[in-house]
């Protein structure tokens, strides 16, 4: 597993890719905190990162994907994956030192971001008076999110060969399980199934978990959702036993 | 018997890719694996290397069912799939490494020079795979099919693709390997088989319809040349 992991990591940050879509993801989230006029730290004058923590969920749509993208679909367009299974390793860890190597680059990923934490605590008053807790819990939150992410990333990966249209279909399902399914709950005229459904969204319980609450419900929605999603993805690699 | 096969069928949805194949080959022997596009051949090498089961009927390597002990066969197979996959962007060595990673072995340093040295990639060592001729590629594939060392290769068409000159040298790394491996390839070129293999087994539509020592096939198509003998083994009746 960790053979695979490695290799995944190496070759993400041996291509273009990577700098991009790291490159984008904190020019965005720059933007939205310190100059976009309107909602901007500054402007609001509040010391608190919810700025970020509100764009970053969209933009993490985009970024995931683009880094899941190529995981399956790359090694099936090139026929090494018939390499890779044949090797004394199980499809599980193949698949676990993929997926863990996503996680991981997304983490780095969002790590320059607490660069921004630590220039809001010196601009509040007082000094260093932001809320600690609630910014860990809502980092704790987007990672949690960003892992959801992935494991759908994943599993669009192994339905196609094309990694265009893997990055499409993992787009299209995390938007429609952050965004779509939480506006349902807004929807007054599915009266409490609308609620119900929104209870699904990973949104109901991000939000849930940037309170600074840390709740063992939304953790285990998140684990079971990952875990669901790497199933999928499972069946969906082995279809070649089919 | 290094690869034992009894009775192997395999069907892709409704279309029967092999039907009911058998053989064995001893450990040591260099065995050509024939027939035409879609005759079964690169059907066969995916179920006895691990990657797809088959519909019925077992295969077994080294004595252990790949139905059942599928990690440890792969631990002694070598496999160069059809078309030679491989990562383009990586370097040799880089690629080697991570070969010899997954396939479970502890010194991977080593076994990286051994590769290298069996496979002559020396010169190009320090080369991105990308940036390498079809005939250095083809070499990067033997060789992480055999960084681990084991017993048995299994090669999908080693050759094909190849200039006549990179032919010779990737026969002669084959034909080395075979003196302490069991091998068996598949091919399209007769002569291919008259230098490397020691036995032919001819498969036509899933079949098995000879098999062979190289002299016994040819004694009892009384001498003709190879080719002939494989066009009147494989082609359809009345079609010429």
């Amino acid at each position: 597993m960790w053979e695979v992991f490695k290799k995944e990591i190496r070759s993400f940050l041996g291509s273009f890719i990577a700098y991009i879509v790291m490159g984008v993801f904190l020019a965005i989230t720059g933007l939205f905190m310190w100059i976009i006029k309107g909602n901007n730290v500054l402007d609001l004058g509040i010391a608190s990162l919810q700025v970020m923590f509100n764009i970053a969920p969209y933009i993490l749509i985009f970024l995931v994907s683009a880094i899941t993208m190529r995981s399956l679909s790359e090694e099936k367009r090139l026929g090494t994956i018939e390499i890779l299974t044949t090797r004394p390793v199980s499809d599980t860890s193949i698949l676990l030192g993929k997926y863990l190597a996503a996680v991981a680059l997304i983490v780095f990923t969002l790590l320059p971001t607490l660069f921004y934490f630590y220039t809001i605590q010196q601009l509040a008053d007082p000094l260093q008076g932001t809320d600690t807790g609630a910014t860990i819990g809502s980092y704790f939150g987007l990672i949690l999110l960003a892992a959801s992410y992935a494991s759908i990333g994943m599993f669009a990966s192994s339905l196609t060969d094309n990694q265009i249209v893997s990055l499409i279909i993992s787009m299209v399902l995390c938007f429609f399980w952050y965004g779509v399914l939480s506006l349902l709950g807004d929807v007054k005229a599915l009266l409490a199934i609308g609620k119900s459904l929104e209870w699904f969204s990973l949104d109901f319980h991000y939000q849930s978990i940037s309170r600074g609450v840390l709740d063992t419900r939304d953790v285990i929605y998140f684990l079971g959702f990952i875990v669901a999603f790497l199933g999928a993805t499972k069946m969906a690699f082995e279809s070649r036993k089919w | 018997m290094s690869i034992q096969v009894n009775n192997l069928s395999k069907k892709y949805g409704h279309q029967l890719a092999l039907d009911g194949i058998s053989f064995s080959i001893p450990s040591g022997e260099v065995v050509g694996f024939l027939g035409p596009n879609g005759a079964g051949k690169s059907t066969t090498m995916k179920i006895i290397t691990g990657y797809i089961p088959a519909t019925s009927g077992s295969a077994e390597v080294c004595g252990l069912d790949l139905s059942e002990k599928s990690l440890e066969v792969r631990k002694m197979v070598g496999y160069l799939p059809e078309h030679n996959p491989l990562y383009l962007d990586m370097y040799i060595a880089e690629y080697l490494l991570f070969a010899a990673g997954i396939a479970g072995v502890k010194n991977t340093k080593k076994a990286l020079e051994t590769a290298i040295e069996l496979t002559q990639l020396g010169p190009e060592r320090n080369k991105k795979i990308g940036q390498l001729s079809k005939g250095y590629r083809q070499r990067v594939g033997l060789a992480q099919a055999l960084i681990h060392d084991p017993k048995v290769l299994i090669l999908d068409e080693p050759t094909s693709g190849l200039d006549p000159n990179q032919v010779v040298e990737i026969r002669n790394v084959i034909k080395n390997l075979g003196s302490e491996k069991t091998v068996l390839l598949s091919t399209h070129i007769m002569q291919e088989v008259e230098a490397m293999c020691n036995r032919v087994i001819v498969i036509n539509k899933g079949k098995i319809v000879a098999d062979d020592s190289l002299e016994g096939l040819k004694k009892s198509a009384a001498d003709q040349s190879l080719e002939t003998i494989f066009r009147n083994l494989t082609s359809h009746v009345g079609s010429i």
